[in-house]
């Protein structure tokens, strides 16, 4: 595409660009660590991944100040419109997933108990998984490629199958041994926030499709979260009711 | 009222603005000047109680198609136009039409202000005395301050009549020339930049105008200022050397452009 007649306009455009690659990077690295401290239970890790969360949140207000900014002096049509609004949205999405990833750390400081094995590799599975979901969006972001952002979105259910899968398990484990409901539950807020980070890259993977086509998406996001309706019968020879 | 149902109440959107009935019919047209073609095969429909703006750098032809409209360039000697123009059913380019009387169907306001150098009162009532609209003085004193308030402007002048147009600030001025406008009752009003002599504060006013009149007349506008097409028009036409590029609803053709070349102008990439 041209460039800009005026030259501040497009190094305007291209300073929120770059804040907002730099916001990506730094959301994907926190998400990694606070994956990492609480599957190895590193605990200066997640105290450095606690603390990192700042850049993040200061990024956004500077994105938004760009963005904000350039508004009022450009009144930006048509693609620099919607680069501006998406750069907006994307940033807010960015920065609640570092929340959740910065909520992730917070919890591998608390879960210093011995914590079953089995529950731990299907959080670490679903955090590889969202992950990936987040990195691919960001490319797809980068490359302005929505096909590639659309399969980011159609992919998110599998996430929320993980969870699914997760939220089970991890009620079994406290039906089996009462003492693990303290560690489980701290899981089973960690699993969610990771299910919460899928749905804010879905998030901007619609963006992505409204930046580069202009048109929302018509179809409706495949979800499998089914958690808000799962219940467990208490099984009859546990726990002391049952005596 | 709780802010859910204040939502629930507005419409999910406003019709789509190609549902109007069309009032001008424009098919291949083409203009020359002498030797120089200035218009290319321009197909367009100008919608009932819609305003359409047209945009496009300076020399793309929308102040030549604009003029085609009703016919001001038979006054270029040089000037010469092909393809059908109707309004409602009538050929406004055919041999037996009185060409007065399309120009009093179709109205125009100018760039620059220019009102007579008679009185306020005459201002207004040159139009409607010479095609006989006003059969006495108190219909005459009726049209007079009609016109005037649809156009604005009459709390500012109902004291002052009497004293000359020339007399007003430019935004009164063009006030008044579209008061004069819309004083023989016209079913089109053309408008060329009618705000680019005008300050910010003169040009919301006539925007403002625009928006209320524009449910009595099919409106018309030429304009340089991209936001000001956004803001007051339902259709929006891009030109470009002549050639209609692109044309849609407003909203699509600032936010969503299908041609390049529609792109690169709005968003300032002109090469």
């Amino acid at each position: 595409m041209q460039e800009h007649i005026v030259t501040s306009f497009e190094e305007a455009l291209d300073n929120i660009n770059e804040s907002l690659a730099r916001m990506g990077g730094l959301a994907e690295k926190q998400l990694a660590d606070s994956i990492e401290a609480i599957t190895r239970r590193d605990h200066a890790l997640a105290e450095k991944t606690v603390a990192s969360d700042k850049q993040i949140d200061a990024l956004e207000v500077d994105i938004e100040a760009q963005a904000l900014r350039l508004i009022a002096l450009r009144q930006p049509m048509a693609i620099d419109l919607r680069e501006t609004i998406s750069a907006i949205k994307i940033s807010a999405d960015l920065e609640r997933i570092g929340d959740l990833g910065k909520n992730v750390a917070k919890r591998a400081m608390v879960v210093d108990q011995a914590s079953p094995g089995r529950a731990m590799q299907g959080l670490e599975r679903m955090g590889r998984q969202v992950l990936n979901q987040l990195k691919e969006v960001l490319d797809a972001y980068a490359q302005r490629d929505h096909e590639r952002a659309m399969v980011v979105w159609r992919r998110d259910e599998e996430i929320d199958e993980m969870y699914n899968s997760l939220f089970r398990e991890l009620l079994t484990y406290m039906m089996e041994d009462p003492r693990t409901i303290s560690l489980c539950t701290h899981l089973l807020f960690v699993a969610k926030n990771l299910e919460r980070i899928g749905d804010h890259s879905t998030n901007i993977a619609e963006t992505v499709q409204f930046l580069v086509t202009g048109n929302p998406i018509e179809e409706s996001r495949p979800k499998g979260d089914t958690t808000s309706v799962t219940s467990m019968e208490f099984p009859p020879d546990a726990g002391p009711q049952a005596k | 009222m709780s802010v859910a149902e204040n939502i629930a109440e507005t419409p999910a959107s406003e019709p789509a603005a190609t549902n109007m009935p069309v009032k001008m019919e424009t098919r291949d047209v083409n203009v020359f000047y002498g030797e120089k073609q200035a218009l290319f095969d321009v197909s367009l429909d100008v919608r009932k109680n819609q305003v359409t703006s047209l945009i496009g750098p300076s020399g793309c032809g929308k102040s030549t198609y604009l003029r085609c409209l009703n016919r001001m360039n038979d006054v270029v000697d040089i000037a010469r136009v092909t393809g059908s123009i109707k309004l409602d059913e009538d050929d406004i380019y055919d041999p037996k039409v009185d060409v007065v009387e399309i120009r009093a169907r179709i109205g125009m306001v100018f760039q620059k202000p220019n009102p007579f150098p008679k009185s306020i009162y005459d201002n207004i009532a040159y139009g409607p005395r010479i095609h006989g609209i006003a059969s006495t003085k108190n219909e005459m004193d009726e049209i007079v301050e009609v016109s005037l308030k649809r156009a604005g402007l009459w709390e500012e002048v109902k004291d002052r009549l009497a004293e000359p147009g020339t007399g007003l600030s430019g935004g009164q001025q063009q006030r008044l020339c579209i008061a004069r406008a819309i004083a023989v009752s016209p079913e089109v009003i053309l408008m060329d930049e009618p705000c680019s002599a005008l300050d910010p504060i003169a040009t919301a006013r006539i925007e403002e105008l625009i928006d209320e009149i524009k449910d009595k007349y099919s409106i018309v506008i030429v304009t340089h200022s991209m936001q000001q097409a956004a803001r007051v028009s339902q259709r929006t036409a891009f030109f470009h050397l002549g050639i209609l590029v692109e044309e849609g609803d407003t909203e699509q053709i600032f936010t969503n452009p299908r041609d390049e070349r529609t792109q690169d102008y709005i968003t300032g990439r002109f090469g």
